[in-house]
C-alpha cells in the first residue's frame, strides 16, 4: 500500500525515487536538459547509500545505451534517462537494444529537437523514434510518471515481450513542477517486480553469441518476432496494471477516456496537455456542451481496439499533436488514430491539430478554443490546424 | 602477479575460436583472437565492435566464438564492455553471478576513428578490460578504405594513387600514446609473429586492476597485398624493420620488449606489400623518405622514453 | 528456416560454425610429413583457423574440412615438414 505521507516532487525526482526502489543493478546515464536532475537525484542516492546499484557516468548518450546493453546482456535491471538530442544521438543503439530484445527502461523528459535549439517540451524527440520497438507510454502527471517506471521494468521483462520500453513526460512542465506523490512502500514494489530471468545471459558456463549478423534469409522473421512481442505487450500491459492496482490502488489504463460516448466532439491526446483538456471539457460540459477527452497513455504498442471503441460513437475527433511530422498529411497521434478508424470502418469527421510545438504553453482557455474550433467545418480540411502559432 | 608463458605446448588444447568461421586464408585479425584468448582466462567475455573479425565470425545460424561474446555497433565497444563490467558488479553484490576478465576487439577503424571517444570514456572511468586492436590498418570489412590508422603512403580506395595523389598523405594516428595519455596501468604493442611476446603482455595485462590496451599488427593479405602465406613473414618483417616496434608501457614507464639493434631495411617490408609498390617508382621518391624517416624517428624516440620515463614514473 | 526454429534476437550458441566446411576455398592443400614433424606446435599456434588440431599423446593432425589453404604452416614450419599440394 502506499506510505503514509503524501511529497512533492518533481518529475525528474519521481523517477529517481522510482528508480531507487526498483532495486535497479546499472544506471548508465548522460546529462542533458531537462533530464539532468534525474541523474544528479540518482548520484545523490549513491553517494548517500540509499542506491546500491552500479552508476556510470558515462562520456555521451550513445555510450550510455551501449552501456546499458552490455549490462543487460548480463541479466542486470538497467535504466537510462534521457531528452531530445541525447535520444537522437542514441538513436541506433534504441534499434540496437530492442532488435536484441533487451527489458531496459528509459526515461525521455520530451524536448524539442534541434534545429533551432530550444530547451523546452514538445514529442518530436520521441516521435521521431516511435518505430525503434521500444515500447512508448505518456504520463500526463508526476505520480503517474513514478507509478509508471515501476510498472515499466515488470512489462518489459515479461518473458512474453521481453522489450525496452520508454515513460515519456513534457521537459520542463512535467520534469521540473512539482506536484503531489503519493510514494509506495519498498516491499511491495519489491514482490511485484520480482527478479529479471532472461533466456540467454553472457554467462562462461554456457558460452552465447549476442549480435550475430543476419541474412536477407532470416531478417524479416527476427523483425516479426519482436512485431508478435510488441502484440503480446498489450495483453501484458493490461496485466500488469492489473497486479499493480492490486496493492498501489491505481489504475491508469491504455487510454483514458472522459465522456467519450456520444460526445459531439472527442480530443484525441498525449501527455499533459490531456489533464487541461479534460478541464476545459468539464467547465464547457458544465455550460451545457457535450465535450470528450480520449488521452492515449500507451502509444507503442498503439492500443487500437481500445482507441476505436472509444471513438466508435463520438460525432467528431479532433486528434492533437505536439510534434509535426514535416511533410507528412498531418503529425503521428493523427495519423495512427486515423489509419485505426479507417481499419475499422469508423467514419466520423477528423480533425487534425497541432499545439504546444517548443514548449508554447497551453492553457485551459486555449483547451476550450481548440474545441471550439472543432465546430468550424473548415478545421476539418486536408492540412492540420496549427494552433498557436503567429502568423 | 601472473603466471609467464614459456612454451606452446602449456597452453589449454580446447580452442577459444573454433573453425569453419568466414575470416579470409590467411587472416591475421584471427591470429590475433587465437593468441589472445589462448592466454586469457577461459571464462573471459568478449566484447566486439563491428568489423571484419565480427561480421565473419558470428553469421546467424553459425558462432566461430567459444567464449560469451558480444556486438552491438561499430563505434561503442569499450562503452558495452563498460556495461557489461558494471552488470557483473552489480549481480555478483546480490550473488547472483561472478566477476569475469573482459577482453574487447576492435580494428584500427573502431579504435583510432568512430570508437576513439568511447575508448577514452571507458579508460577515463577506470574500469576493468584489456582492449585489444587488431590493427589491419585500414576499414578492411567495407573494402579496403582508410583509417586513422593507415600508414603514409599506403594505397586504401579511399587513399589512391595516380599522378595527383600517391596513396595516404597524412601519418598514422600514434594511437599508443593518445592512450598512455590517459594514465593506464599498462599499455603494449604486440605482433603475432611473436607469440610469446604477445601473450606474456596479455597475461599481464589482465592483472592489472584497470584499463588497459593491446595494438597488435593484424596483416591482411588482402588489403595489403601478399600472398596469404605470407601473414606471418609479413608481422615479423614489420618488427625486424623497426616499422612496428614491440613496447610497453607500464604506469608511464616505456620499455621495448623486442630490441631491434640491427634493423632491416625498411624496403624489404614494403616492397613485400601491393599497397607500397607506387613508392618507389622516381616521382614519389621523396613520399618513401618520409615513410623511412618516420619509422626511424619513431624508434629512437621509444629509445629515448624508455631511457627518460624511467626517470619521471620509476621508482 | 521457419520463424519458429529461429532463435530469439538472433542469439547463437558457441561454437557451432565448426559445422560449416570450408574446404571448397582451397586450391592448394597442406600435407605433414610424418617422419619430419617434431610436433613443436608452431603451425598450430600460426593456423588462422584453426584447422590444425593438437592430440594428447599424439602429433598434431589437419582437419581437411576446415582448411582453406592460406599455406601459413607450410611456410613457418621451423623443420619443413609441411608442404602445399594441388587439390585434384
Amino acid at each position: 500500500m502506499e506510505a503514509a505521507k503524501a511529497v512533492a516532487l518533481q518529475g525528474d525526482e519521481a523517477v529517481a525515487e522510482a528508480v531507487r526502489q526498483c532495486d535497479v543493478d546499472v544506471v548508465a546515464a548522460y546529462p542533458i536538459t531537462p533530464q539532468t536532475i534525474i541523474v544528479e537525484k540518482l548520484a545523490e542516492f549513491v553517494a548517500t547509500g540509499r542506491f546500491s546499484g552500479e552508476f556510470i557516468t558515462v562520456e555521451s548518450e550513445h555510450s550510455a545505451l551501449s552501456a546499458c546493453l552490455g549490462a543487460s546482456a548480463t541479466g542486470a535491471r538497467v535504466f537510462t534517462a534521457t531528452s531530445s538530442q541525447g535520444l537522437a544521438y542514441m538513436h541506433e543503439m534504441l534499434y540496437n537494444v530492442s532488435g536484441m530484445r533487451l527489458p531496459i527502461v528509459m526515461a525521455v523528459a520530451n524536448r524539442a529537437l534541434s534545429a533551432p535549439l530550444v530547451l523546452n517540451a514538445d514529442h518530436s524527440d520521441m516521435m521521431g523514434s516511435r518505430d525503434s520497438g521500444w515500447i512508448q507510454v505518456y504520463a500526463e502527471n508526476v505520480e503517474e510518471i513514478y507509478h509508471r517506471t515501476i510498472q515499466l521494468f515488470r512489462l518489459s521483462e515479461d518473458p512474453r515481450v521481453m522489450l525496452p520500453s520508454a515513460i515519456n513526460f513534457e521537459g520542463f512542465i512535467l520534469s521540473h513542477d512539482k506536484e503531489r506523490v503519493r510514494p509506495l512502500e519498498d516491499g511491495p514494489i519489491k514482490r511485484f517486480l520480482r527478479r529479471p530471468t532472461t533466456k540467454h545471459r553472457l554467462d562462461p558456463k554456457d558460452p552465447f553469441t549476442f549480435g550475430a549478423i543476419a541474412t536477407p534469409d532470416t531478417y524479416y522473421e527476427f523483425r516479426m518476432q519482436q512485431a508478435e512481442a510488441m502484440r503480446n505487450a498489450l495483453v501484458v500491459f493490461e496485466e500488469t496494471e492489473k497486479e499493480f492496482e492490486a496493492f498501489s490502488g491505481r489504475r491508469y489504463g491504455a487510454v483514458d477516456a472522459y465522456n467519450t460516448d456520444g460526445a459531439d466532439r472527442v480530443a484525441v491526446v498525449n501527455g499533459c496537455t490531456a489533464g487541461t483538456m479534460r478541464v476545459a471539457a468539464r467547465a464547457m460540459n458544465a455550460g451545457g456542451e457535450n465535450v470528450g477527452v480520449l488521452a492515449i497513455k500507451l502509444y507503442r504498442p498503439f492500443p487500437t481496439e481500445e482507441v476505436v471503441s472509444r471513438l466508435r460513437k463520438a460525432k467528431s475527433v479532433m486528434t492533437m499533436d505536439r510534434s509535426i511530422s514535416l511533410g507528412a498529411p498531418s503529425g503521428p497521434i493523427a495519423e495512427d488514430v486515423k489509419s485505426a478508424l479507417k481499419g475499422a470502418g469508423v467514419n466520423q469527421p477528423v480533425m487534425s491539430l497541432v499545439y504546444g510545438i517548443g514548449g508554447r504553453d497551453v492553457t485551459v482557455e486555449d483547451g476550450k478554443r481548440i474545441f471550439a474550433l472543432a465546430k468550424d467545418e473548415t478545421s476539418f480540411g486536408e492540412d492540420s490546424v496549427m494552433y498557436g502559432v503567429r502568423s | 602477479m601472473y603466471e609467464q608463458v614459456k612454451g606452446l605446448k602449456e597452453l589449454p588444447m580446447d580452442e577459444p575460436l573454433s573453425p569453419g568461421h568466414r575470416l579470409c586464408p590467411g587472416c591475421g585479425a584471427s591470429l590475433v583472437v587465437r593468441q589472445v584468448l589462448l592466454a586469457a582466462p577461459k571464462d573471459t567475455i568478449v566484447a566486439n565492435a563491428t568489423g571484419c573479425l565480427e561480421v565473419s565470425t558470428a553469421l546467424y545460424p553459425y558462432s566461430a566464438w567459444n567464449r560469451p561474446w558480444i556486438h552491438s555497433a561499430f563505434e561503442n565497444a569499450p562503452a558495452v564492455a563498460s556495461g557489461i563490467e558494471a552488470g557483473f558488479k552489480a549481480l555478483t553484490k546480490r550473488g547472483e553471478a561472478e566477476e569475469h576478465p573482459i577482453v574487447v576487439f576492435g580494428g584500427d577503424g573502431g579504435t583510432y576513428d568512430i570508437g576513439l571517444q568511447a575508448l577514452s570514456g571507458a579508460i577515463e572511468r577506470g574500469q576493468r578490460f584489456l582492449y585489444v586492436c587488431y590493427d589491419n590498418e585500414a576499414y578492411m570489412n567495407t573494402g579496403i578504405q582508410r583509417s586513422g590508422g593507415t600508414p603514409m603512403g599506403a594505397w586504401t580506395t579511399t587513399t589512391q594513387v595516380g599522378s595527383a595523389q600517391a596513396g595516404k598523405t597524412g601519418a598514422k594516428k600514434d594511437i599508443m600514446s593518445i592512450v598512455v595519455a590517459h594514465h593506464v596501468p599498462y599499455a603494449a604493442t604486440a605482433s603475432i609473429s611473436h607469440w610469446r611476446d604477445l601473450m606474456n603482455k596479455v597475461r599481464k595485462a589482465l592483472s592489472k586492476d584497470g584499463p588497459t590496451f593491446m595494438q597488435v599488427m593484424a596483416p591482411c593479405t588482402r588489403g595489403w597485398r601478399f600472398d596469404s602465406a605470407k601473414t606471418i613473414k609479413m608481422s615479423k618483417l614489420a618488427v625486424e624493420t623497426r616499422f612496428f616496434p614491440l613496447y610497453e608501457v607500464e604506469d608511464g614507464v616505456y620499455k621495448i620488449t623486442i630490441p631491434v639493434t640491427s634493423p632491416k631495411p625498411i624496403d624489404e617490408y614494403l616492397k613485400a606489400q601491393g599497397r607500397y609498390s607506387h613508392l618507389f617508382l622516381q616521382q614519389n621518391a621523396a613520399e618513401l623518405e618520409t615513410v623511412k624517416k618516420g619509422v626511424e624517428d619513431n624508434y629512437k624516440r621509444l629509445e629515448k622514453l624508455s631511457q627518460l620515463s624511467s626517470q619521471v614514473y620509476g621508482p | 528456416m521457419s520463424r519458429n526454429e529461429l532463435e530469439e534476437a538472433a542469439v547463437v550458441k558457441g561454437g557451432t560454425s565448426s559445422a560449416y566446411v570450408v574446404s571448397g576455398w582451397r586450391v592448394k592443400r597442406p600435407v605433414i610429413n610424418e617422419a619430419k614433424c617434431t610436433n613443436c606446435l608452431i603451425c598450430w599456434i600460426y593456423c588462422p583457423e584453426p584447422a590444425i588440431v593438437r592430440h594428447e599423446g599424439a602429433k598434431v593432425t589437419i582437419d581437411y574440412e576446415h582448411c582453406k589453404g592460406c599455406g601459413i604452416c607450410a611456410a613457418e614450419c621451423p623443420l619443413t615438414a609441411i608442404s602445399m599440394v594441388m587439390e585434384p
